[in-house]
């Protein structure tokens, strides 16, 4: 396996591929958001697969993927949604390494279910750092490839991968075969919840709901709306009215915070969320559960539980463990 | 003062309750005063208005000493101390001016004529009242280097226009209510535009890559068409 040269060449763009990582942090105070992958565990999850840095850069697909041809030898794991994913025309299995040749078409089709899924390549995509991340913030125009989604023709460059991904490639290739008997499933470590259901804590402004509301947010069903990007998503269903009408002044948000505006109806912000919002925050969905959260799409039904604070930290912790069990793991494992 | 948790890896500090200078100040001070804290498994600081939001890593807190029962409360304390002392003796606001060239020209101003209408005043009598105030960065937010700045003359509050324009270009002047923004790049925008500046209020190439900050003061310079075709030409 090389590194530093032609190694993707985008065939078919997909319907919205950009390049991201683990976000740019730092800058919300100027407006600028974080952003970064939907799901920032799976992306850390597929590096992992690779023998990346949690950092380097990978590329988002949703709901269409794309087609990549492999200038060179690569290592690679796609990790999210299910998009059929063929290396040289034969499928390949997510949550785990993927030994790729040069010249090789990697195909992604429809998603057949979920919304979007993470492709790491050992070595990272090696586009250039803006304001410290590779992250696509197509509204700023900076980050990723030209700071846009992918188009045809688009070439990118990937890093060098380290000797962990070399030695592992060679094996693979060696016993002639793609990938080896071990998988890393994202949805799979720490205490995962069932089905459709986002855990979430009470936001500041859980008082001022009415108890209607409050029953409602952790007890009824939503549906979500087709108005879903990678800002945010809305939901319809009982309204979520306030006691008595309040002017919110605007003050930082964050990810899976689920704000509610005059209409009741809530809007769940996802990472390219804005800096600060002026709604009434009526939760905020797990750190844990954000990746069920990239997943959603229109008519799908979504239903929050409640959980204490503690308690989402204890989730937190619990799947961090896990994540440094799993690293270790393959670390002692060798490539 | 007081500490609320937004989810679980964000705290506010919330140190007023209206927008106003006094609360702008106490806000930068305990922004400054939490900055050089350097508290552990703190990533970032966003003030606002009335805020001061930090956002923390609940694994770093944990390995840092809380208790993984209470890892809010454990940070809280420490933020609350931090802000206290800042807060007991706020300095004034850095009180940098800038000063930021503004054509009002009919190309450059599509709704000026639409305020003139709404207001009752003359064109020439809102661009007048526009220079001649001075305005206060509140909250950089909305876009990259957008400034929300207070100080708008109130014979100039009108509000947002009912139906948001797609996108405008970059270094236009809106007003509505009490405020005065400036749009640092292209998006959507459901503010009246009686203005452009060439002056680039996002440069990510920069450090930092904004030119407003929460706290600054902002004088607007009237510049012809022309000028602001030859600012653009230089840049």
């Amino acid at each position: 396996m090389g590194g530093n040269g032609v190694s993707l060449t985008v065939l078919k763009p997909g319907l919205l591929t950009t390049v991201q990582d683990q976000g740019r942090p730092g800058y919300q105070r100027h407006g600028i958001v974080v952003g970064g992958a939907v799901d920032a565990f799976a992306a850390r999850v597929a590096n992992l697969a690779v023998g990346n840095d949690d950092r380097a850069a990978v590329l988002e697909m949703a709901l269409t993927g794309p087609e990549l041809r492999a200038g060179q030898d690569l290592l690679v794991a796609v990790c999210g949604a299910d998009f059929s994913f063929k290396v040289g025309g034969h499928a390949a299995s997510r949550d785990r390494p993927v030994a790729v040749r040069r010249g090789e078409v990697l195909a992604f089709g429809p998603a057949r279910a979920g919304a979007r899924a993470w492709l790491a390549v050992a070595g990272g995509i090696d586009v250039p750092a803006v304001l410290g991340s590779r992250s696509t913030y197509v509204r700023a125009r900076i980050g990723g490839h030209e700071g846009r989604p992918l188009v045809a023709g688009d070439v990118l460059a990937v890093g060098r991968p380290g000797p962990w991904a070399t030695q592992l490639w060679q094996r693979l290739a060696g016993g002639g075969s793609r990938s080896p008997a071990w998988s890393i499933r994202p949805e799979t470590l720490g205490r995962v919840a069932g089905g459709a259901t986002v855990r979430a804590t009470r936001g500041p402004e859980w008082d001022h709901f009415t108890p209607e509301a409050r029953q409602a947010i952790f007890g009824a069903e939503y549906e979500v709306t087709k108005d879903i990007d990678r800002m945010g998503m809305r939901l319809t269903g009982p309204a979520l009215m306030l006691k008595e009408p309040r002017e919110e002044i605007s003050a930082a948000v964050n990810v899976g915070v689920v704000q509610v505006p005059g209409s009741g109806q809530p809007i769940v912000l996802l990472v390219g969320r804005q800096s600060v919002g002026g709604y009434a925050r009526i939760a905020a969905a797990a750190t844990v559960d954000l990746g069920k959260l990239a997943q959603f799409r229109p008519g799908d039904r979504i239903r929050f539980e409640e959980i204490a604070l503690a308690h989402a930290h204890e989730l937190l912790l619990a799947r961090e463990r896990d994540f440094a069990r799993v690293r270790s793991g393959l670390a002692r494992m060798g490539g | 003062m007081q500490v609320t948790p937004l989810g679980d890896s964000t705290l506010v500090l919330t140190l007023g309750d209206s927008i106003d200078e006094d609360t702008l100040t106490r806000v930068q001070s305990a922004c400054a005063a939490l900055e050089a804290a350097a508290l552990p498994a703190v990533t970032e600081l966003v003030p606002a208005y009335t805020t001061v939001t930090l956002f923390y890593d609940p694994a770093a807190a944990a390995a840092a000493g809380a208790p993984a029962r209470d890892i809010a409360g454990w940070l809280g304390v420490r933020v609350l101390q931090a802000a206290e002392r800042a807060v007991s003796r706020p300095p004034a606001l850095p009180g940098r001016v800038i000063e930021i060239p503004i054509c009002y020209e009919r190309e450059y101003a599509p709704d000026l004529a639409e305020v003139a209408e709404r207001t009752g005043l003359a064109a020439a009598e809102i661009v007048r009242l526009h220079l001649a105030a001075e305005y206060l960065v509140y909250l950089v937010g909305f876009a990259p280097g957008f400034p929300y700045m207070g100080g708008l003359p109130a014979q100039l509050a009108i509000p947002r226009r009912p139906v948001p324009r797609k996108r405008v270009p970059p270094g236009s002047v809106g007003i509505i209510g009490a405020q005065c923004g400036i749009y640092p790049i292209e998006t959507p925008a459901g503010w009246n535009l009686i203005g452009r500046t060439p002056r680039p209020l996002f440069r990510p190439a920069h450090e930092p890559p904004v030119l407003l900050q929460a706290g600054d003061r902002v004088r607007f310079r009237r510049i012809s068409a022309a000028e602001f075709e030859e600012w653009e030409e230089t840049a």
